[in-house]
C-alpha cells in the first residue's frame, strides 16, 4: 500500500527497511541517537534498533567518515550522517582521499560501501554554513558517487540504492524539501538506480535538466512557458555521478535546446560538465549553445533578501527557458 | 652497544630465532630497497625503516591472522609479519602488474583485508580512525580480535590523530595505537613539533594508559604489547606504546638529511636493535654462527627471490589506469 509520505520520513522509512533487512548496516552521526537527529531523521531508530546500531558519535566528521570506512572493510554497511552539507568538507581528506581511492589501490581486492547523508541547499535561511551544495567537489573525483533526489519516492529509493552499493555514495538530501515535499510511496523495495534520470515533464520544444530543490520551480517555469506555447522536456536527474547521459541527450536530440539549472554556483558546477557533454557528443543536434541558471559565484547570504536575490526561482527561471528559446 | 636485560618471557627459542629472523629480514629488505632505488630499478616512493624494526617485529610478533593493522609509511615489515609475499611487496614497490596495487601505487597504500592490513594514504593520521572503525565491528561482534595502528609522533599532530584516539577511548575499543617517535618529521625535529617530551602523555586526554619505551629494544616492545594486547583483547580498551627511535635514512631515499649531525646518527646507530639483540642471544647460547650464517643466507634468498620475481614481473596494462575505480 502506499502511503504519503514527507521527504524526511521517505529517507527514515529506507533507513528502517534497510536496517531490518541487513543486520549489517549501522547508522552514526552527531545526535543521531537517542535525539533522533538534527532534523529528526532518525527519530524512533535507537528504540526499534537500539544504541549498537544507530549511535552518536562526537563532533569529529573526519572519524565519522573514517570509521565508517574501516567498518566497511569489514564488511558493514554504515550510514553516516553529516549533520549539514557544510560539514562535510572536516571530512574531506577521509572522503576524497581515503574511500574513494581504496578500491583502486588495493588494485581490486577491496571496496568501501559506505553512504554519507549529507542534508544540503538553502532557501532556509541559514547562512553561510548551513546551506552549502557541495556536490560538484565529490563528483570531480574518481570512486565516488553522487545522488540528489527531489521527492519522497526517490529519496526512498535512492537510499536503499546507496545503501546496497558497493561504493561510497554521498547522498545529498536538500533541507528545504524535508517537510515539504509530499508524496506517494510504496512500502517495500522500489530501489531508484543510482545513474538514472526521471522526466518529469514532457515537451517537444526545450530541454531542462535539474535536480533537488531546482526541480519544482523548473516545473512551475515550464507550466509558464507551456501557456506561452513553448513545450520544455523536464529532467531530474537525481543521480549526478554518474549521470544519466542517454536520458539527457535522448531529450537533447529531440529539442535541439538545453538549459541547465543548479543550486550550486555556478563556475565548475555540475552544469559546466552536462554542458560540456552535450557540446561535445551533440553537437550537430543543437540549435543553441547549451545555458546555465545558477547560483552566481558567492555564498549563501543570511537576510532572506539577499538569498532571494541568488537562489533561482520560477521567474528567473522562465526568463531563462524564453532566452533559450528565442536564440 | 646498548644490552638487553634477562627478562622473563614465555618466549621459547625457537620464537626468539623467528624474531631475529625478521629483524634481519626487514632490515635486508630496506637495504636492498635504498640501493634499487640508487641503481634507478625502483623509482621514488620509498620510505625505509632501518633503524626501527624493533617496532614492527615487537608489535606484530603475537598478531593473529584476524588482528588488523594499520601501518603507516615505514612499516614494509608489517606487511611481511602479516602473511604478504616477500616478492609481491617487492613488484609493489617497482609498479609491476603482480605488487599488491597492480602498479597504481608503489609504497604502502594497499591493504590486504583478507590478511587484516590496511593501507593508509600519505596523509598521516588518517589511518587512525580507520582503525578505530575496524575496532569497533570487533566490539560488535564481541570478539577479543584487535587493531594494531601505527603513526609517528608528526602525525600525532593532526587532527585525525585527536579524532581517531578520541573515538577509540570513548568507546574502549581494541586498538594498540603504536607511536613511532622517530625523532624528525621528515625535517621538522620532535621539538619544533610538539611542546611535551613523550608523546604517550597524549594518551591521558582519550581517558587510557600511554607509555613510553625504548623502541630499538624488541623484547622491551613486545613486552609492551603484549600488555596493550591482552587489555585489548579482554574488553579493557585501548593503549599508547610510544617507542623512542630514529630512522637512519632521511625522510625518503632522496632526502639527504643533512638537517641533523652525524653525531646524532652515531649515537642512534650505537642503539641498532639487531647487534644488540644478536648479543643477548649468543649470551643465551642461541646463536652459534652456523646459526646465524643459515638465517643470513635465509634472508638473502628470500630478498633476491623477491627482486628476481619483481624485475621478471609484466609491466602494467596500460588500460589498469582506469580500472578498478567503482565495485
Amino acid at each position: 500500500m502506499p502511503k504519503e509520505l514527507t521527504y524526511l520520513e521517505a529517507i527514515r522509512e529506507a533507513l528502517v527497511e534497510e536496517m531490518r533487512r541487513d543486520p549489517k548496516v549501522f547508522i552514526l552521526g552527531e545526535d543521531v541517537g537517542p535525539y533522533g537527529g538534527a532534523f529528526g531523521v532518525t527519530q524512533g531508530i535507537v528504540e526499534e534498533f537500539g544504541e549498537e546500531r544507530c549511535f552518536d558519535t562526537p563532533i569529529s566528521e573526519s572519524a565519522i567518515v573514517g570509521v565508517s570506512i574501516g567498518a566497511a572493510l569489514r564488511g558493514y554497511r554504515p550510514v553516516a550522517e553529516m549533520q549539514f552539507a557544510d560539514f562535510i568538507s572536516c571530512a574531506f581528506d577521509q572522503i576524497v582521499n581515503q574511500a574513494a581511492t581504496l578500491r583502486y589501490r588495493y588494485g581490486g581486492r577491496a571496496s568501501v560501501p559506505i553512504v554519507i547523508r549529507a542534508p544540503s541547499g538553502g532557501n532556509v535561511s541559514g547562512g553561510l554554513y548551513h546551506s552549502q551544495n557541495p556536490e560538484a567537489w565529490f563528483v570531480h573525483r574518481a570512486g565516488l558517487k553522487v545522488v540528489a533526489p527531489s521527492t519522497p519516492y526517490d529519496a526512498k529509493g535512492l537510499l536503499k540504492a546507496a545503501i546496497r552499493d558497493d561504493n561510497p555514495v554521498i547522498y545529498l538530501e536538500h533541507k528545504y524539501l524535508y517537510r515539504r515535499a509530499k508524496g506517494s510511496v510504496p512500502e517495500g523495495d522500489d530501489i531508484v538506480p543510482i545513474g538514472t534520470a526521471a522526466v518529469r515533464r514532457e515537451g517537444n520544444d526545450l530541454t531542462l535538466i535539474t535536480y533537488g530543490a531546482m526541480v519544482v520551480p523548473s516545473l512551475e517555469a515550464a507550466d509558464r512557458l507551456a501557456r506561452e506555447g513553448v513545450e520544455t522536456d523536464v529532467i531530474d536527474l537525481r543521480s549526478l555521478m554518474p549521470f544519466d547521459k542517454a536520458a539527457i541527450f535522448a531529450s537533447v536530440d529531440k529539442t535541439s535546446r538545453a538549459l541547465i539549472v543548479h543550486e550550486d554556483v555556478k563556475t565548475l558546477g555540475i552544469g559546466a560538465e552536462l554542458s560540456a557533454t552535450i557540446m561535445e557528443e551533440r553537437f550537430q543536434a543543437l540549435d543553441a549553445p547549451v545555458m546555465r541558471l545558477a547560483y552566481p559565484d558567492t555564498h549563501c547570504p543570511f537576510a532572506s533578501v539577499l538569498e532571494q536575490a541568488n537562489l533561482p526561482n520560477p521567474d528567473s527561471i522562465a526568463d531563462a527557458l524564453r532566452n533559450l528559446a528565442a536564440y | 652497544m646498548a644490552s638487553i636485560k634477562r627478562t622473563k618471557f614465555k618466549l621459547s627459542g625457537e620464537q626468539l630465532l623467528d624474531m631475529f629472523y625478521w629483524l634481519k629480514l626487514i632490515r635486508a629488505f630496506d637495504e636492498r630497497l635504498s640501493i634499487l632505488v640508487r641503481q634507478g630499478k625502483v623509482r621514488s616512493g620509498v620510505y625505509t625503516g632501518i633503524g626501527q624494526e624493533a617496532i614492527i617485529v615487537g608489535t606484530c610478533f603475537d598478531l593473529r591472522r584476524e588482528d588488523y593493522i594499520c601501518p603507516l609509511h615505514r612499516d614494509l615489515g608489517s606487511f611481511l609479519m602479516k602473511g604478504v609475499e616477500a616478492r609481491q611487496m617487492m613488484a609493489q614497490m617497482f609498479g609491476k602488474s603482480t605488487g599488491l596495487s597492480k602498479g597504481r601505487d608503489s609504497a604502502l597504500h594497499s591493504g590486504v583485508p583478507e590478511l587484516g592490513i590496511f593501507g593508509n594514504t600519505s596523509m598521516l593520521g588518517a589511518n587512525l580512525p580507520v582503525a578505530a572503525g575496524l575496532a569497533l565491528t570487533f566490539k560488535m561482534e564481541k570478539t577479543d580480535n584487535v587493531v594494531v595502528a601505527y603513526f609517528g609522533e608528526g602525525a600525532s599532530n593532526t587532527g585525525d590523530f585527536h579524532e581517531g584516539l578520541n573515538f577509540a577511548g570513548v568507546n574502549k575499543l581494541p586498538v594498540v595505537f603504536v607511536c613511532e617517535n622517530n625523532q624528525y618529521a621528515y625535517s621538522v625535529p620532535v621539538e619544533k613539533s610538539l611542546a611535551i617530551d613523550d608523546v604517550a602523555d597524549r594518551a591521558a586526554g582519550y581517558g587510557f594508559h600511554g607509555v613510553a619505551i625504548n623502541g630499538n629494544d624488541v623484547l622491551a616492545v613486545y613486552q609492551s604489547a603484549q600488555g596493550a594486547l591482552r587489555r585489548a583483547r579482554a574488553g579493557e580498551g585501548p593503549t599508547l606504546i610510544e617507542c623512542k627511535t630514529y630512522r637512519w635514512h632521511g625522510h625518503s631515499e632522496h632526502d639527504k638529511a643533512f638537517y641533523r649531525t652525524k653525531e646524532e646518527l652515531a649515537m642512534w646507530k650505537s642503539r641498532d636493535p639487531i647487534p644488540t639483540f644478536t648479543t643477548y642471544l649468543q649470551q643465551l647460547n642461541m646463536l652459534a654462527s652456523e646459526k646465524l650464517a643459515e638465517i643470513e643466507t635465509r634472508v638473502s634468498s628470500v630478498i633476491d627471490e623477491a627482486v628476481a620475481f619483481a624485475e621478471n614481473s609484466p609491466d602494467p596494462d596500460p588500460l589498469e589506469a582506469t580500472t578498478d575505480l567503482y565495485a
